[in-house]
């Protein structure tokens, strides 16, 4: 057992921890901290894989901004400090049950498919390389992909804004009147 | 590195996506049913990363699947969080029982 093997099961005891508390604590604020925890700790898994470059675009975008983003959708929303009312036991009971069942039978799946790893080869993951062919038009490159993503986040944004822009005067009445 | 198999990976996505499965089911609350879902795709992210690098390591695809999927979260969560907010004003809480007036 060497120093690589005791990473990687602290890495994967502090991802699983973190999200079991996450899912479980009934502060929401918690809640969010604890999978801000568990995002760094997959951040961390992949640079235990060598994969640095996925490692930093997780951090840049789940820890800097979606954990963000929630923990000011939770100030904007909620009583931080309020306890949530406590799940129904029968439901506890049965999520847990179903989350179990599927946890066995896929950990049986995998353990009894021989997958042969191919260790030879060194992995490039370069900048450069990922660079390269995100941006080629050959037939192994990613340019559609890319365009259409970015289009994607350009929608999005335009959507956030128009959904949750103040109502105008108008549509305030128009509300009001379907209230009465 | 290599001491690790690549099932040891996906014991540790496959605990994780069946944590956020959990999460969705019981809890009530908007935001933490999000949260679950956010566990979910990280998972499955794991997944991509780690074929590429132990089945394909000469190729880069599941890297570039994983960026798109990061990129998807972003933008989801962005939607999410707006809708959020506008629920939060039309209806003064943001649990899903109490939004049923689509409900069949």
């Amino acid at each position: 057992m060497n120093t690589s093997v005791i990473i990687f099961y602290a890495i994967a005891s502090l991802i699983l921890g973190a999200a079991l508390l996450a899912v479980t604590t009934l502060k929401i604020f918690r809640s969010a901290i604890w999978l801000l925890f568990s995002l760094v700790g997959i951040a961390a898994l992949y640079f235990w894989m060598q994969v640095e470059f996925i490692a930093a675009i997780q951090i840049v975008v789940y820890v800097g901004g979606i954990v963000v983003l929630i923990i000011f959708s939770i100030f904007l929303t909620q009583q931080s400090g309020k306890e949530m009312a406590k799940p129904a036991t029968s439901k506890i009971i049965f999520s847990a049950l179903a989350a179990l069942l599927g946890t066995a039978f896929t950990f049986n799946l995998i353990n009894h498919y021989g997958f042969n790893t191919i260790s030879a080869q060194p992995f490039n993951t370069n900048v450069s390389e990922i660079g390269t062919q995100m941006l080629s038009t050959t037939s192994h490159g990613f340019i559609l992909p890319f365009e259409v993503v970015s289009i994607l986040l350009l929608a999005a944004m335009v959507g956030c804004i128009v959904i949750a822009m103040k109502p105008t005067a108008a549509n305030i009445v128009h509300l009001n009147n379907k209230e009465d | 590195m290599n001491e690790i198999p690549l099932t040891h990976i996906l014991f540790v996505s496959t605990a994780l996506f069946f944590i956020g499965m959990y999460g969705l089911f019981t809890r009530r609350n908007i935001i933490t049913m999000l949260m679950s879902i956010e566990l979910m795709l990280n998972s499955v992210n794991i997944n991509f990363v780690a074929f590429n690098k132990y089945l394909f390591p000469d190729k880069l695809d599941g890297l570039f699947f994983s960026l798109f999927i990061i990129t998807i979260a972003a933008a989801e969560a962005a939607v999410a969080i707006a809708i959020i907010i506008n629920l939060y004003r039309s209806h003064q809480s943001i649990d899903v029982d109490d939004a049923t007036e689509m409900k069949f």
